[in-house]
């Protein structure tokens, strides 16, 4: 065991115990993520195949939705009805948040058939499906916040639904104020911190590996075979 | 065998859990972000470019009055008799818990109460109206309200209301004579104040001066047809697949297909508890989605359905090639 140098007077201090809090941070971050596993310049061998090009494509595409929204939001959410340069930055936001969804959907199939939760991942593919889920509501205040005949219609459709299981009572739809909030704040932070957890246990776990090949799971099938009939 | 050692076991066992000892391609993930980014980027500019994004202009009230009155004065008087939606809505708008939908003998709507109270008469019709007495006729009409009883004011507010629903496109001008009251007087200004643009101000102030709750403005635009009938020309009706349509030819919220789909097959499609039923099937699928990894059967799906062998194609003839 290491001990950080003593001055005249002071106490001997291992130095996997210095540092206090900042320190017990510090050396559990790099225990759990070592700089050549959170960005390695080298991936297992199979991994290669356009399906894992969707999981970079939905981040980037979640980046030009913050940031789309990020200029609507400094001139105010009425603000896109009468520029066309506002009008133009809300079809910005628009399409990047169906890219958004479209390369997630894509994201998701593709790592339900490769069965991705395996090997202590299961977290993993939690994050993702509730960082989903969490986008649906997201996407679905914008609608909400649009100021025009559409969240007119889709509000006053939607508070049935809420209503009719008890969150609507809290979660009104129809309070354009309180949906604004939700849409731009505490949504986004949510769905962002999802994100952030979730790249991260990738990065700690690694990208899941293939089924076993063709003849591992035939011999596997044999010794399982043999097993039941011994 | 403890616990702990069950566990380790089992990861021992789990060759999915363990670390990548086969070999390795170099891979640049900072490179891959910023590529994606760039390429996102563009594609987003393009999109937006070439197909803009919707923006039906908003309904007022004021635009309403003026474009359908009768559908306006008819809503009016559900108001004030309390028949319209709003009125018999239940929780968490009135008091009415009989209104609740439910889930076989749950009633979840009940559970939180009335958070967000509606009086369709007060609320709607005479409030608005105190606000803008300023002729002499209106002034009249509403001190005569006022000085009835609850009673009174119910009988006269049904009559005009019956009445009204008799007439041809329930014109107003058409309503046979009765004993309505101050209310025939209560609905003209009420339409007048309307298409002044005034009641869209009156509903949405509620004595504050800073405001962004539009529940009251909504829930009374909602109460009417002219609103739906809009909506369904845009093809937004809930048997319409409404819910994931957008305005114009726009992918809208394609995502929200499942929810959707639930509200054209029976039994949702025909059901009063349409609403609950629906948001109860879509939070156990939900759940189902996120709990998949310990779900027995579904878990095993992309094993039984090889599109693994697909994805991971040149792996698989990499290794089993070297094999044979």
């Amino acid at each position: 065991m290491t001990a950080v140098p003593a001055s005249a007077g002071e106490t001997s201090v291992p130095a996997e115990e210095s540092g206090g809090w900042t320190g017990w941070v510090r050396r559990r971050a790099l225990r759990s993520f070592p700089p050549d596993q959170l960005l390695p310049d080298k991936q297992p061998i199979y991994v290669a195949s356009w399906i894992y090009v969707f999981g970079v494509a939905t981040i980037a595409a979640f980046i030009v939705t913050l940031a789309s929204g990020g200029v609507l939001a400094l001139r105010g959410p009425a603000w896109w009805h009468g520029s066309s340069v506002g009008h133009f930055v809300n079809s910005l936001h628009l399409w990047s948040v169906e890219l958004f969804m479209a390369f997630m959907v894509i994201h998701l199939w593709g790592k339900f058939f490769m069965a991705a939760w395996r090997g202590k991942r299961a977290l993993t593919w939690i994050t993702g499906a509730v960082s989903f889920l969490a986008s649906i509501g997201t996407a679905f205040t914008g609608y909400l916040t649009q100021q025009n005949l559409a969240s007119q219609w889709v509000s006053t459709q939607a508070k049935d639904g809420l209503n009719s299981v008890g969150i609507g009572a809290y979660f009104n739809v129809l309070d354009f104020g309180q949906m604004l909030m939700w849409h731009i704040v505490l949504l986004p932070l949510g769905v962002g911190i999802l994100v952030v957890a979730h790249v991260l246990l990738v990065r700690r776990h690694g990208v899941v590996p293939p089924f076993p090949p063709k003849e591992t799971q035939d011999r596997a099938a044999t010794v399982d075979d043999g097993s039941v009939q011994a | 065998m403890t616990a702990a050692t069950t566990r380790a076991h089992r990861r021992e066992a789990d060759p999915a859990a363990q670390p990548w000892a086969g070999p390795k391609r170099p891979y640049d993930l900072v490179k891959e972000f910023v590529v994606a980014l760039v390429v996102v980027s563009i594609l987003t500019v393009i999109l937006a470019a070439l197909f803009s994004s919707p923006d039906d202009k908003q309904l007022t009230l004021a635009q309403w009055a003026k474009a359908a009155p009768n559908d306006f004065v008819a809503t009016a008087a559900t108001e004030l008799d309390g028949t319209s939606g709003s009125a018999t809505y239940g929780a968490p708008y009135t008091h009415d818990k009989s209104a609740a939908q439910k889930i076989g003998p749950l009633a979840p709507q009940n559970w939180p109460g009335v958070t967000i109270p509606i009086d369709s008469a007060q609320d709607f019709v005479v409030r608005p109206l105190q606000g803008a007495a300023v002729s002499a006729a209106l002034q009249s009409a509403l001190k005569q309200w006022t000085g009835a009883g609850a009673d009174q004011q119910q009988n006269w507010a049904s009559a005009y209301d019956t009445a009204l629903v008799a007439v041809p496109d329930t014109d107003p001008a058409k309503i046979a004579a009765g004993d309505y009251g101050p209310v025939p007087v209560m609905m003209t200004q009420l339409l007048a104040l309307a298409q002044s643009g005034g009641l869209d101000g009156a509903l949405l102030a509620q004595g504050r001066f800073y405001q962004t709750d539009y529940t009251k403005p909504l829930l009374f635009l909602a109460d009417g047809t002219y609103l739906e009938d809009l909506a369904r020309a845009q093809q937004l009706g809930g048997d319409q697949w409404g819910m994931m349509n957008e305005t114009g030819n726009y992918p809208g919220q394609a995502w929200l297909w499942l929810y959707t789909f639930w509200y054209q097959v029976k039994p949702f499609s025909t059901s009063g508890n349409a609403d609950a039923l629906v948001w109860s099937v879509m939070a156990l699928l939900s759940l189902v989605f996120v709990l998949v990894p310990f779900i027995p059967g579904i878990r095993s799906i992309p094993k039984l359905i090889p599109i693994h062998r697909l994805i991971w194609r040149n792996y698989y003839r990499d290794v089993e090639g070297r094999s044979a």
